[in-house]
């Protein structure tokens, strides 16, 4: 694989994240349990999309095919998208939401750190500007599995039962492939591997201010690398790209 | 004619904030440089957050504003890089937030960091100047805003939060 090709797909595994996780957080938008929550959700979406849209933007420049940032969003297939089987999980409830965010934003908090360090100036900037937006909203979710987990019987239930649901999709966060080398290599990427010790020390910290209890299970999904991902993607796919699908280069 | 730097700050300078209209975009920080190649003119802006709504609103109305102003070629560019920090705010600015009715960023954007249930205190109200405030919400009206209220006189405002 050559420096080009593995810059692009690093490119969009990260868009793709950020893309991903903006669309599921936005499905709160009016339904939030509280006012407050439900804009603090659209707010958090549109950095992730704002973001998502940065990345793409950016890959199509590395890609040259003159496509614009919308091609990368609306027109590629579920097997092309490389997010992790994290972001594309079901809302749930309101515990589901947030300890879903609590595992994607310990991995972002730590991976944009790293990041900042690339060679490559757009992924640095783009890195510590992003990192100031992932520091408060990893607080924003950190707060509320501490208030579910250490809340009433029911909410604490709730939020166990999130944690369960959820613990496996953590460990494809650090797995590297061809790609990772690649751009590792060049001085661009970040050695995942290296970020899986603070991460899952981090999140046992958080899980245990929230008095909950750290999974024993170490059964880890894995396949988004390879872009095998869960039932779900397909859903939000059909409703983010049906209108470029249906009306082609629709603009407004 | 070929304008002068002076002459496009000016210009800029009075295309207001889409969202908070008392301060221009270039009050704001958005605007981080103005260059003159020619008759080309290039003006590189950057968002406050990776969400704001209102960036493509202010690259169009920077964009309308200069070809008003009869330039022909112009080029808008978004950067990312030094990352937008309030701390670009002048005091003038700030003054100008609060006699709008949103509490300006404290001074410095030092970092709070990952320290829970830890927001800003001591927050002084827009109306009433009373420190004794509260945070509602991290998340405001505006990405760039967290909400409060006031204790005493019981008014709910906007923060512009420290980045």
């Amino acid at each position: 694989m050559n420096t080009k090709e593995a810059l692009l797909k690093y490119i969009l595994r990260y868009a793709d994240n950020n893309f991903i996780l903006g669309q599921r957080l936005s499905e709160w938008c009016g339904h939030g349990p509280i006012l407050e929550e439900d804009i603090a959700l659209a707010n958090i979406g549109l950095d992730k999309l704002g973001l998502a849209s940065a990345l793409y933007k950016y890959a199509a420049e590395v890609d040259g095919k003159g496509h614009d940032e919308d091609h990368y969003a609306f027109m590629r297939h579920e097997r092309e998208f490389m997010n992790q089987l994290m972001v594309e999980q079901p809302n749930g409830d309101y515990a589901v939401t947030m300890v879903r965010e609590l595992f994607n934003d310990v991995f972002d908090y730590y991976f944009l750190q790293e990041l900042q360090k690339s060679k490559d100036s757009i992924l640095a900037a783009l890195a510590t500007k992003s990192l100031k937006e992932v520091t408060y909203q990893l607080r924003h979710c950190s707060e509320w599995v501490i208030r579910f987990g250490d809340g009433t019987e029911e909410s604490h239930a709730r939020a166990q039962a999130a944690v369960q649901e959820l613990w496996r999709f953590t460990g494809e966060y650090f797995e590297m492939n061809e790609v990772d080398e690649t751009m590792l290599k060049e001085g661009i990427g970040v050695n995942l591997a290296s970020l899986k010790d603070k991460y899952y020390k981090h999140v046992a910290e958080v899980l245990s201010q929230a008095t909950l209890t750290v999974p024993l299970n170490e059964f880890m999904q894995t396949g988004s690398r390879k872009g095998v991902h869960t039932e779900h993607l397909g859903y939000i796919l059909a409703e983010a790209q049906y209108m470029q699908r249906t009306y082609p280069g629709a603009k407004w | 004619m070929v304008p002068t730097k002076e002459e496009i700050y000016k210009l800029l300078d009075q295309i207001p904030d889409p969202e908070i209209p008392v301060i221009s975009v270039v009050e704001l920080g958005v605007v981080r440089d103005v260059q003159i190649h020619g008759e080309n003119v290039l003006v590189k802006i950057t968002p406050t957050y990776s969400g704001c709504p209102a960036m493509h609103r202010m690259e169009l109305d920077i964009k309308h504003s200069l070809a008003h102003y009869g330039i022909k070629n112009f080029c808008v560019e978004t950067v990312y890089e030094p990352a937008w920090t309030t701390d670009w705010l002048s005091t003038e600015a700030r003054e100008k937030l609060r006699q709008y009715g949103i509490a300006p960023p404290e001074k410095s954007s030092t970092n709070k960091g990952l320290l829970l249930f830890g927001g800003p205190k001591h927050i002084a109200c827009p109306r009433c100047k009373s420190k004794h405030t509260e945070m509602v919400s991290e998340f405001g009206s505006t990405a760039c805003k967290a909400l409060y209220k006031c204790l005493d006189c019981q008014e709910p405002f906007d923060y512009f939060k420290c980045i």
